[in-house]
């Protein structure tokens, strides 16, 4: 029982994350998830003095609070035209983080949070805090608390999908039709910032970006579209989640690392072997390009020839390096493609063009 | 407290101290080429991606000597920078994505091996643990030798190839067109930034590692235009920031090393921010409320000079009134005038007309006659 709870627990904060997750990889914000994951930690902290209570909505939403709070202070320090906005993001979450880091050491020995914890989250005891109902047992804690997040995501990208989409594909656009780019950006803020706050305790704050981060840009190798991206990147964070979870049960590790991964292994699959962005998927286009390209040539060049005195040493085939410059490997490229292709054919010694050939040489000319 | 052993206390301080210096000069002046170049957090990602690196070098050799940890940390921070360079190259994941993707599966990553580690017996992990905040007081003589000779070999680097780094921070283009091999000095850099972070990590560990190596770097570009002020002062801001943060850190208990240092070194910036010279924001709005008057006292004195000029008498005196009609913003005429009055170039006639003086009218002919020409005039110019 405990078991499936966890890979719940796991699959619904992947899925919560990866739905605003798409949208920041899409506008180039991505760091804003590791700054924003990094700076609830004061927020978690001071709001946990109040509350004595890791799974308060007061807690969550104070916390989230000092996320949005944190994209704000990055957006005016960048403003001020004195700090690149990468500088600022890497100044003020570090300087945030370890407020938090101190307040704890100083303030919190005693309690249920210590920082190894709010770093790397333990999945593996998020079923033994549970919420009671009445005296019911009515599940984990945790799995309510991403569950009701994962809602608010769902619905936030639902109302505001197309003027999400707009505003992240034409900034200008959007705000030329009246739609705020500022107020969807906050609101994306606090949608991150409420996600991160509510995994943080399951899966910790560096799992958060992994999540936030590492399925929509792997759905990003794979399709062009954006409904079509937020489906992947929920699909992918979920088998990531799984997949993560067993490896770590078989191996006896941190469920959160090994799910981040399990991103990573999931992104670097999607690197190789996606069908147009993937790496294998353009070393067979370069090559193609180049085949066709010396093929090509190869036709004009006998073409331009054909039935001139010198044809006999220019259309043969050991003069083609010297005359057309070319290194042996793409002379005997085009010539066996050529061949194959049936548009030029052995005669005495010499190539000739077959009709095809002569055709498709005609076509390039004038292309 | 170890009061009664003063010459203890005063070895390990001074190794504590001589460490934080170290990693303080070595971060801040590579930090300046990271913060130059837009690739302030790539140092962050080198830092978590440190991680698995160290927890290998553990499981391989099982021995806790910091040059085999460092020799770990620096091939794995190196493969993630390569990784992001590649991801950004040869897809459309954009360069932050790639970041926050490496950052984070490499530590994740670190964990997983982490855990591994804690069930070995022999690994007893509090040695590697001070990787994640890093612990000052932990540093041995053995760590800073470590520390010191990579920390000169990267400093000797960044002198040696001065002219070629800072082509590549401000033209790289340039340095191609010149002949100049900026892919491998790309690469040099980049090796002399994975220096820098794995001398700090058993210092600040890996978390916080990146703000040592922007914030004193971001600090120092405030106070100057200049490459070689800028790298030297954030060298000098970094070693006070690390010699600060470790040594309150190390006689206060209960104070992690890492989130000490960073804040002194976020103070420097708050500090720099504000009161830098010429960038600084407080120069800055005193320079911006000093422009404002002058402008609202030029205004209101090329009015006057204007309605002066169609009078007989120049030094004739006008109604505020009249000027107030003439300009668009009625309301700086008053305070305008008082500047003015200050300036000596008008005086109050009573009853709120007010005349040039003599050496008010020469200064408003100085700055305006030479817009007040007809058009004629103007079209020779």
């Amino acid at each position: 029982m405990p078991q499936l709870e966890i890979q719940l627990i796991a699959v619904v904060a992947a899925v919560a994350c990866a739905l605003p997750g798409a949208f920041l990889v899409l506008r180039r914000v991505s760091m804003l998830s590791d700054a924003i994951s990094h700076s609830i930690l004061p927020g978690i902290v001071l709001a946990f003095f109040i509350t004595e209570d890791l799974n308060s909505p007061l807690l969550i939403l104070g916390a989230a609070a000092t996320g949005v709070v944190t994209a704000g202070v990055i957006e005016t320090l960048s403003r001020t035209g004195r700090v690149r906005e990468d500088a600022a993001i890497g100044l003020v979450f570090p300087i945030l983080f370890s407020i938090g880091v101190i307040l704890i050491a100083r303030y919190a020995g005693g309690v249920h949070l210590d920082v190894d914890a709010v770093l790397l989250g333990e999945l593996a005891f998020a079923p033994f805090n549970r919420l009671e109902f009445g005296g019911m047992d009515a599940g984990p804690k945790a799995l309510w608390v991403m569950g009701a997040i994962l809602l608010a995501n769902l619905a936030f990208i639902a109302i505001f999908f197309k003027e999400l989409k707009l505003s992240t594909f034409d900034p200008a656009l959007a705000a030329a039709l009246g739609f705020s780019p500022t107020l969807l950006h906050y609101l994306l803020m606090g949608s991150v910032s409420l996600t991160a706050v509510g995994a943080f305790d399951a899966v910790g704050s560096v799992l958060v970006v992994a999540l936030i981060v590492g399925p929509p840009a792997t759905a990003y190798l794979l399709t062009d579209k954006l409904s079509t991206l937020l489906a992947l990147s929920a699909g992918i964070g979920a088998t990531a989640a799984i997949s993560g979870y067993w490896a770590a049960h078989l191996a006896d590790a941190s469920i959160a690392g090994s799910i981040a991964t399990a991103v990573g292994l999931l992104f670097f699959a999607a690197f190789l072997l996606a069908p147009e962005q993937g790496v294998v998927a353009g070393i067979k286009r370069h090559r193609s390009h180049r085949r066709r390209f010396a093929q090509q040539m190869l036709l004009v060049h006998l073409l331009h020839h054909e039935g001139t005195e010198e044809a006999a040493l220019e259309c043969h085939p050991d003069h083609l390096q010297q005359h057309l410059r070319w290194k042996e490997d793409i002379a005997s490229i085009a010539i066996k493609s050529a061949l194959q292709d049936r548009l030029v054919e052995h005669d005495d010694g010499i190539l000739r063009l077959t009709r095809q050939g002569r055709a498709l040489a005609r076509e390039t000319m004038l292309a | 407290m170890n009061l009664s052993f003063p010459i203890e206390l005063d070895f390990t301080l001074r190794t504590v101290a001589l460490g934080a210096a170290i990693l303080g000069i070595v971060s801040g002046t590579l930090g300046t080429y990271a913060v130059l170049r837009g690739h302030s957090l790539l140092g962050d990602a080198i830092s978590h991606a440190a991680l698995p690196g160290i927890a290998i070098a553990f499981l391989l050799t099982g021995i806790r000597s910091p040059f085999v940890l460092v020799l770990g940390a620096s091939v794995a921070g190196w493969v993630g920078a390569l990784l992001v360079l590649a991801v950004t190259k040869r897809t459309r994941v954009p360069y932050d994505a790639s970041l926050g993707l490496v950052l984070s599966v490499f530590f994740g990553f670190g964990m997983v091996l982490l855990t591994f580690i804690q069930r070995m017996p022999s690994g007893n992990q509090a040695g590697l643990n001070n990787f994640l905040f890093g612990q000052a007081a932990a540093l041995l003589p053995r760590d800073v030798i470590v520390m010191s000779a990579l920390g000169v070999l990267a400093l000797i680097t960044t002198l040696v190839l001065w002219k070629e780094l800072k082509l590549l921070a401000f033209d790289r283009e340039f340095g191609s067109a010149i002949g100049l091999p900026m892919r491998a000095i790309d690469v040099v850099l980049t090796t002399l930034l994975v220096v820098a972070i794995v001398i700090g990590l058993q210092t600040v560990g890996v978390i916080l590692m990146s703000a040592i190596l922007i914030a004193p770097a971001a600090a120092a570009r405030q106070w100057s235009d200049r490459l070689g002020t800028i790298v030297v002062l954030a060298a000098l801001f970094g070693a006070t920031a690390g010699v600060t943060g470790a040594l309150i850190s190390a006689a206060t208990p209960l104070l992690p090393t890492g989130p000490t240092i960073v804040l002194c070194a976020g103070a420097i910036m708050l500090i720099s921010l504000f009161f830098a010279p010429q960038r600084g924001l407080v120069a800055q709005g005193v320079k911006n409320r000093r422009n404002r008057k002058n402008l609202r006292e030029l205004g209101v004195l090329e009015d006057l000079y204007t309605l002066a000029r169609q009078h007989k008498n120049p030094l004739h005196p006008h109604q505020a009134v009249v000027l107030r009609t003439m300009t668009s913003g009625p309301e700086s005429v008053a305070p305008g005038l008082v500047g003015l009055e200050k300036r000596g170039w008008v005086r109050s006639a009573g009853r709120d007309s007010w005349a040039l003086t003599p050496e008010g009218y020469v200064a408003a002919d100085l700055e305006f006659a030479k817009w007040n020409m007809d058009p004629a005039a103007g079209a020779e110019r």
